[in-house]
Order: structure tokens, then C-alpha cells, then sequence
């Protein structure tokens, strides 16, 4: 046998999505109402009362003694509990980034107008093991001056402001 | 230190809000096609498969029991059926009450296998029962979109 | 275990938006898997299906509601799901149910419809993150792979123009595929000029949104001889997830496509992989991707998959041909079915029936692989003629 261009002509019609938005074909709109509430367990709990209160907690498995953050409750590696909580500073370093021209829906920023693109990256924080990175932003920097490894420190929300949130971090910005 | 780290108080347990973000656009497909056109036209239509001797509505491109392609072999199966069998809802599809409960119905068309599942109107719950001879009632021509609710919900046949 | 193999594939044209319904699509790549080896549906023991997350057909519990477009009318039925990684893992899961003895026929059918997620199926990732850690920052799947891109250039010293090479050979490739929904002969500049998704992606280093279905037929012994001349052997089977705190792993390697091959391998007796896999199918979502693929696979040493691009070797006429299909970037990627393309891509090299695809050499041992879940899961399939 051999797939050929005959064998696969039938299977699909080929539209535009245009043809669906004008009614060429018959189509049906449905939007999902979906919410939820996620406990946030004890881990992730402390860890974002600790953030309200401008500081970063991670917890230690006494086993392969990883200082680990997100904080968790179980090491993934040792399949044991963990143990110690440890406060951890609000600096680190880029492990990697990138510079975003799209949103979350994948649509393009209007650069055009003015919108600028930002910089998730994924930052190793001090104190805690290597390559424990947690992603969050950048700014406060030439996009295109970011570099592996550069030392960066988190620009807190106002007390008031914070909620016990990952965005009560602000971003992460670049120090000497 | 055990798995679970008791919490001292109640107050301490936390939670985060969230949704699902997405919205669809299903076209309906080939049958699909087929069946919510002939819907415009205030007929109901199926797909035979002769060998089988099975007609499913709504109509389908196969059969799902020998998997042969049933595009050529749709027709119109009439607009009335019977009560397979019947609910009345007090409750909405999210769990919410309801102002008025509704009589919902999946309707056998005459003459084959398939079911549509749609509201009785023109009678009451306590009047309805399964076997009871239904006939589909079509919204007026021109408020038809081609899709389930062309059909306004089925009566019973006096 | 017994020996299994494949003895038929369908597949439907990928496509950015199809008419059909995902049930549709299904019965289409399932009836020329059938037509291929002349089966019926009742020559057909069980089913598996496989399809990545119901967000994109936007049909909760999407396995059920295809079953009956998949054949599986009143037959043992299962569906699994690893993102990505889907498409490799359902030959695999296929495999279980003939080399266990408990059936002799086995109908493996992937689908995916991604136009039905509006306005673009991106925003189904959003949910695959972390709720409280991640979501809030309103990641998008784009720039999580242009992180990842990112810390494998930086680690190896690649270049994007070299790693353009990728899309300008698999769209070419893709042009002598009849299912393929992106076929082109572009420059390395055409990609590099190609408007910035999120740096180092360009639009041009990413596959396509595709609706799309593929299917295939397992065997056992006894029956592929019956009803083939050239039954394809499933000869080992891999996969392997790593841990779900992804900003914790290295991105530069993927270690978990490295243990789901070094499983297969095992499998099947392979020591060198580089020389002993005469053809691959690496995937491909992401121009990036295959070399980090190559590298996981162990078709070449850490660092030296650029160079071997650059030379030609992944070529369909090199020494080691990657995704002559046209792979992920040019045939399209409706995400499980992609990994079946895959394994079918194989099924026809080995068999010698690739067409104008064919890589030359008479090739007996081929391998596809995919990728998926939070950028964790490699599934790896090793056949032979």
C-alpha cells in the first residue's frame, strides 16, 4: 500500500474560517462555564501567606537534603515527606528566558502600538538547591541585555497590595 | 514529621479561584450537515445502513456496527415518533432550580434506531407516558438556524 | 510476550479547519486503516484511543464520545493520554494488548481537532500549569518551549539560523506528503524573518494548528503472516515522564526521552542507535525540538545535533534520515494523531512503500518518538521490517 494523494482527498474539507463565521457550513458556539476553588494544601498554602508577608519559603527533604522550591510536602525524588521549612532570599539568577511577543491566547502584543514584550524566565533563587528555578517575569531591563546566569532580585507589590499571591512579586529585576 | 502537617486553625486554609478560559466553535460535520439543513426545511432525516438494517438519527457518514460509509444513504424519516422515556426536571443543567420544571423526553422516530432527546410540550407530566405517539413541532421557517432547536420540542400526536 | 506488528494505516489530510465532526475525522483515518490490509471491523478484537486533552475537540471525556467513530462498538476500549506524547504512547498501549495473548487484533486510532478551540487552542495551556504557582502569570505553551529553546542554544552555543535548517528541510520534505497541510520549500531567512512568536521562536520554527486523524492495526503473529506479506514487527517500546516541577529539570536535556529509549533499545538489542536506526521520526512541534529529540534518542553525542544537520545527515538522502515525512512542522500536528503519522511514516519506509518519501538504502529498523505532558513525557517506539 501506499498513502496517496487519492486516498487522503475525501477525508477532510478543507475550510476557512471564514466559511464557518458566514454560515457557509453549519457550526455551533458553546462557551463553558467553568470555575473553581483549589485548595491550596498546606505547602503551597504557607508558601503564598509567606509571599503576602515579602518573603520566599521553601522546605528541605532530610534525605537528599534539596532545599526545594516550590515548597512541597512529599520530595518527588526521595518519595518521602519533607521535612524543615526554610526562608530563602528574593534573589537569584537566570536559569533561561525568553521575550514574548504573544499573550497567553496566543495572540500578538500591539508592539506596533506601543505594548512592550515582556520576559518570563525561569530564575534559580538563592538558597535554595541548584537549578531550583521558579518561573516568573522580568523587568526593568533591555530584553535584549538579559543574560544566563545574571543576578536578579524580586520588586515586591506594596504591603497593602498583596493578597498571598505569586504576583505579589512583582517581577524580578536585574542587580549588580 | 507524618505526611499530613496538621493545620492549628481553620482560618489558615487557603484556597485559589480559578476558570477554565475557552470557548468553542463546533461545525457540524458532514451528517450534521445533512440533518440541520433538511431541519431548516422542517424535516427530520437519518442514515440507513442497508446490510445492517439499522437507520440512526441523526444521521451518521458510517455505521458504528460494520463501519460501512452511509453519506449516500440518508432519508427523510418523518417528523413523529414515540416516548422511549421521560423526565421532569427541576433543575438546570448547572445544578440551579429551575422556575418552571420541564418534561424531557427521548423520542423514538418511527421506523428506526435513533433517539432524540427533547422537551414535550402541549401536555403535562402526569399525562405522558412511555409509548405515547409524539410529533415534532418546528419553530416558524424563518426564526430556523439549523441546528436542535429548530424543533421547538415534540407534541403528542392527538 | 508475543511478537507484534503492524499490518494496516489510514490517515486523513491535516488540515487548519475541517468540516467534519473529531467522530468524523476518527472513522476516516479508521476505514483506511481497514481498506489498507482488506480487515473488517469484526476482524477487529479491541480498540485504543488515543487523543490529547478534551479541551481542544472541547468534548469532555472525548474517548467515549469517539468510540463509536473508533469501532469500538461493544468491544474492550480504552483511552489514554499524554499530551503530546499521545500518539507514540498508543501503539505502545496497543502492543500490551496483543503481546499479553489477550487479543490477536488490535485497532489503534488517534484523533484531534484543534479548530474547535476558540479563538485559538493555546489558551487550553493555560490550565496545564500550576494553579497557584504559574497560572497567575498567564503563561502561554509558546513561550514555555522558547524558554526551553533558549537554555539548549545557550547550553550547546547553537545558532537560530542553523536550528532554521530543521523547518526548511521537514516543509520540503512534507511537500511529497499527500496528507500534509504545510508543505513549502522556505529559506533559512524565511524563517528568521518570519514575525517573532516569542524570541528565539519565530512562526516558522512552530508547527500549525491541524485537525486531523490517524489510525493503525496490531497483529499478532499468526495473523500478520495471514494477512500481510510485509507485516512491520513492534520490535521495543519505551517511555518515561520526568518530574512535573518542570522549572526544575534542566531544559537543555531531555532526560526523560533518554530513558524511555535506552527501554526501548534495551528491547530490541540496539546498542548503537546511531548506527543501527536507519530511519527516525523524531517529533517535531518545535523546530528545536527534533535536534533536542536526536540528542535525547541517543542518535548523537550532547551537542552535536546541529552539526549534523548542517551536514546533511538528517537529509532523506543522509545517513540517518529525519522525519522524512515532513514531520509535525510540514505534515501539520493534531497532536495525537501526529505520533501515529509518525509511526505510520515508519510502517511505509520499512515496507518500502513511502513513494517519493522514500529514504533510499532498503531500510529495516526505523524509530518514532514524540513528546508531551508538562514537557516531561518521551514515548518511543523502535520497528523493523
Amino acid at each position: 500500500m501506499e498513502i496517496t494523494e487519492k486516498d487522503v482527498a475525501h477525508t477532510t474539507s478543507k475550510l476557512r474560517f471564514d466559511d464557518i463565521k458566514k454560515g457557509k457550513v453549519l457550526s455551533v458556539k458553546w462557551e463553558p462555564k467553568l470555575n473553581y476553588a483549589w485548595d491550596n494544601g498546606p505547602a503551597l498554602g504557607r508558601y503564598l501567606a509567606e509571599l503576602k508577608n515579602g518573603r520566599i519559603i521553601a522546605k528541605k527533604c532530610d534525605k537528599c537534603h534539596r532545599t526545594m522550591l516550590p515548597p512541597r510536602m512529599f520530595c518527588e525524588l526521595c518519595w518521602r515527606p519533607t521535612g524543615r521549612w526554610v526562608y530563602v532570599r528574593d534573589t537569584g539568577i537566570v536559569n533561561t528566558w525568553v521575550v514574548s511577543y504573544v499573550d497567553w491566547k496566543a495572540g500578538r502584543l500591539n508592539i506596533e502600538g506601543g505594548v512592550r514584550p515582556f520576559t518570563p524566565a525561569i530564575i534559580e533563587i538563592d538558597g535554595t538547591s541548584k537549578g531550583m528555578g521558579i518561573l516568573h517575569l522580568l523587568d526593568e531591563v533591555d530584553p535584549w541585555k538579559i543574560s544566563r546566569g545574571m543576578k536578579v532580585k524580586a520588586v515586591w507589590k506594596p504591603v497593602k497590595e498583596r493578597i498571598g499571591a505569586i504576583t505579589d512579586i512583582k517581577y524580578f529585576k536585574p542587580v549588580k | 514529621m507524618a505526611l499530613i502537617e496538621r493545620y492549628q486553625k481553620t482560618t489558615d486554609i487557603s484556597y485559589w479561584e480559578g476558570q477554565i478560559p475557552m470557548s468553542y466553535i463546533y461545525t457540524v460535520g458532514r451528517a450534521g450537515e445533512k440533518f440541520f439543513r433538511e431541519m431548516m426545511n422542517g424535516r427530520i432525516f437519518g442514515a440507513k445502513c442497508e446490510s445492517c438494517d439499522v437507520t440512526y438519527v441523526p444521521p451518521r457518514t458510517y455505521c458504528e456496527k460494520c463501519f460501512a460509509r452511509l453519506e449516500d444513504h440518508y432519508a427523510d424519516v418523518g417528523g413523529k415518533g414515540t416516548v422511549h422515556t421521560f423526565t421532569e426536571c427541576h433543575e438546570a443543567y448547572d445544578g440551579t432550580k429551575k422556575q418552571k420544571p420541564s418534561i424531557v423526553a427521548m423520542i423514538r422516530i418511527e421506523g428506526t434506531q435513533g433517539g432524540i432527546v427533547h422537551w414535550l410540550g402541549e401536555t403535562h407530566f402526569k399525562d405522558v407516558y412511555i409509548g405515547m405517539s409524539v410529533e415534532a413541532v418546528f419553530k416558524a421557517k424563518k426564526d430556523r438556524e439549523g441546528g436542535i432547536l429548530d424543533i421547538k420540542y415534540f407534541r403528542p400526536i392527538k | 510476550m508475543r511478537r507484534v506488528a503492524i499490518v494496516g494505516a489510514g490517515l486523513t489530510k491535516f488540515v487548519r479547519y475541517a468540516q467534519e465532526t473529531p467522530k468524523e475525522l476518527a472513522y476516516e483515518g479508521v476505514r483506511m486503516a481497514l481498506d489498507s490490509c482488506e480487515m473488517k471491523l469484526s476482524d477487529i478484537e479491541c480498540v485504543v484511543h488515543g487523543t490529547a486533552p478534551d479541551a481542544f475537540d472541547g468534548v469532555h471525556m472525548k474517548g467515549e464520545y469517539l468510540s463509536d467513530a473508533s469501532g469500538a462498538y461493544r468491544k474492550p476500549y480504552m483511552r489514554h493520554y499524554v499530551g503530546g506524547g499521545t500518539g507514540v504512547l498508543s501503539p505502545i498501549h496497543g502492543w500490551f494488548h496483543v503481546a499479553s495473548g489477550m487479543f490477536d487484533t488490535c485497532l489503534v486510532v488517534t484523533e484531534e481537532k484543534m479548530s474547535c478551540a476558540y479563538p485559538h487552542p493555546a489558551g487550553a495551556f493555560l490550565t496545564i500549569f500550576d494553579h497557584t504557582t504559574e497560572q497567575p502569570l498567564y503563561p502561554t505553551l509558546i513561550w514555555i518551549f522558547a524558554i526551553e529553546m533558549n537554555r539548549f542554544m545557550t547550553t550547546h552555543g547553537y545558532r537560530k539560523e542553523d536550528i532554521a535548517l530543521v523547518a526548511v528541510k521537514n516543509k520540503k520534505n512534507a511537500i511529497d506528503h499527500p496528507s500534509a497541510q504545510l508543505a513549502a520549500e522556505i529559506t533559512v531567512e524565511d524563517v528568521l524573518n518570519s514575525e517573532v512568536m516569542a524570541w528565539p521562536v519565530n512562526r516558522l520554527d512552530i508547527s500549525p494548528t491541524s485537525d486531523g486523524a490517524a489510525a493503525i492495526i496490531l497483529a499478532a503473529e499468526h495473523v500478520a503472516r495471514r494477512v500481510t506479506e510485509k507485516p512491520i514487527w513492534i520490535d521495543g517500546v519505551g517511555w518515561a515522564l520526568d518530574t512535573a516541577y518542570w522549572c526544575t529539570r534542566d531544559l537543555y536535556y531531555p532526560d526523560y526521552v533518554e530513558v524511555a529509549a535506552r527501554q526501548a533499545y534495551k528491547m530490541s538489542g540496539i546498542r548503537e542507535p546511531s548506527k543501527e536506526i536507519h530511519v527516525a521520526e523524531p517529533y517535531d512541534p518545535f523546530t528545536y525540538k527534533e535536534l533536542h529529540h536526536i540528542e535525547g534518542l541517543q542518535l548523537c553525542k550532547r551537542g552535536e545535533s546541529v552539526q549534523m544537520l548542517v551536514d546533511g545527515v538528517t537529509q532523506r538522502t543522509g545517513n540517518l534520515p529525519c522525519c522524512p515525512s515532513g514531520g509535525a512542522l510540514g505534515v501539520g500536528n493534531p497532536i495525537a494523531a501526529t505520533g501515529l503519522m509518525k509511526i505510520i511514516e515508519i510502517f511505509l519506509q520499512l515496507r518500502e512503500e513511502a513513494g517519493k518519501r522514500q529514504v533510499p538504502g532498503k531500510p529495516t529498523c526505523g524509530l518514532a518518538q514524540a513528546w508531551g505532558d508538562l514537557m516531561q513525557v518521551g514515548t518511543v517506539v523502535v520497528m523493523r521490517s
